[in-house]
């Protein structure tokens, strides 16, 4: 039965999201767009199946909650630091730097989610990954300190997704 | 009430309003393409948060029904936005960066955008 199931949702959370998706998208809460974004979320998942070989498992709901609690709080703090720093600064005293964060991180998914992250919330730019993956290279707008941004990055950020991916 | 709700909506428009100013100024006012490549990743952030959140109070408010597809906008916006910033930036150190001039790539040794130089030898159409 539950293999039955397994063949079925090859991958239960995309199903769920491209539904989501899709009622969002016809902005209307009614059966009609449920039954259809279903349908659609039960077919794209059946047919993209096997370009989705090992996905992380996700677990650790609440964890994942509170990480967008967490960035979105974030990107709203760091938003006016900015402003702050482009409208009041001069520029001469501004110190733009690069910064290199070590990794812990290894499936590729949890090192994208921190990139992603790491570019939205304001003052810092991820640039590049090393050859290996090993190392996530930052820009930083303003650090006059690049050592507390990467301990922050790998505190607040890296930490928690650890525990969400593996 | 009415009135109230106005100037809720106002406040989310006037809030956008000044963050997207702020992200086009510092276009012009950062001076290396680095540092100007963060004015616009911030804009998008509140900038347009603050209009989609203005939207979702105006309909669920005024009209009196609700309308979720601003989220669908956060959504995407937070997939793509990350991703031109990658792509620009490493356009930047592919062109004006030295190895040398970035920190340490730890047990790597090269950044990616550099290793992939080393490889395939990326022909120069900078002269042309």
């Amino acid at each position: 039965m539950i293999r039955l199931l397994r063949r079925i949702f090859p991958h239960p959370h995309l199903t769920f999201l491209l539904t989501v998706v899709w009622v969002l998208l016809a902005n209307t809460g009614s059966l009609n767009s449920v039954v259809f974004g279903l349908l659609l979320g039960i077919i794209i998942p059946f047919i993209t199946q096997p370009y989705w070989p090992d996905r992380p498992k996700l677990r650790n709901w609440p964890m994942i909650a509170e990480y967008m609690l967490i960035v979105l709080w974030d990107i709203v703090v760091a938003n006016v630091t900015v402003a702050m720093i482009i409208l009041f600064k001069r520029d001469a005293d501004r110190k733009p730097c690069w910064i290199s964060v070590p990794l812990e991180l290894r499936t590729p998914e949890a090192i994208t989610v921190l990139a992603g992250t790491i570019t939205m919330t304001p003052g810092t730019v991820s640039s590049d990954l090393s050859a290996q993956g090993h190392c996530l290279l930052v820009h930083c707008l303003d650090a006059p300190d690049p050592d507390a941004v990467r301990d922050q990055i790998k505190q607040r950020y890296e930490r928690r997704l650890k525990e969400i991916f593996e | 009430m009415t009135f109230i709700f106005e100037l809720l909506i106002a406040f989310f428009l006037v809030i956008s309003g000044i963050f997207g100013f702020v992200g086009s100024f510092g276009m012009i006012k950062l001076k290396d393409p680095m540092s100007r490549l963060h004015a616009p990743t911030k804009a998008t952030t509140l900038g347009v948060g603050g209009v989609l959140l203005a939207s979702i109070c105006h309909s669920v408010l005024l009209e009196g029904k609700l309308s979720l597809h601003e989220l669908l906008i956060t959504l995407f916006l937070f997939l793509t936005a990350p991703i031109t910033a990658l792509f620009i930036a490493k356009w930047h150190i592919h062109r004006h960066e030295k190895p040398d001039d970035l920190p340490d790539a730890g047990e790597d040794e090269l950044w990616a955008t550099h290793a992939v130089e080393q490889v395939e030898d990326v022909p120069d159409h900078s002269k042309t």
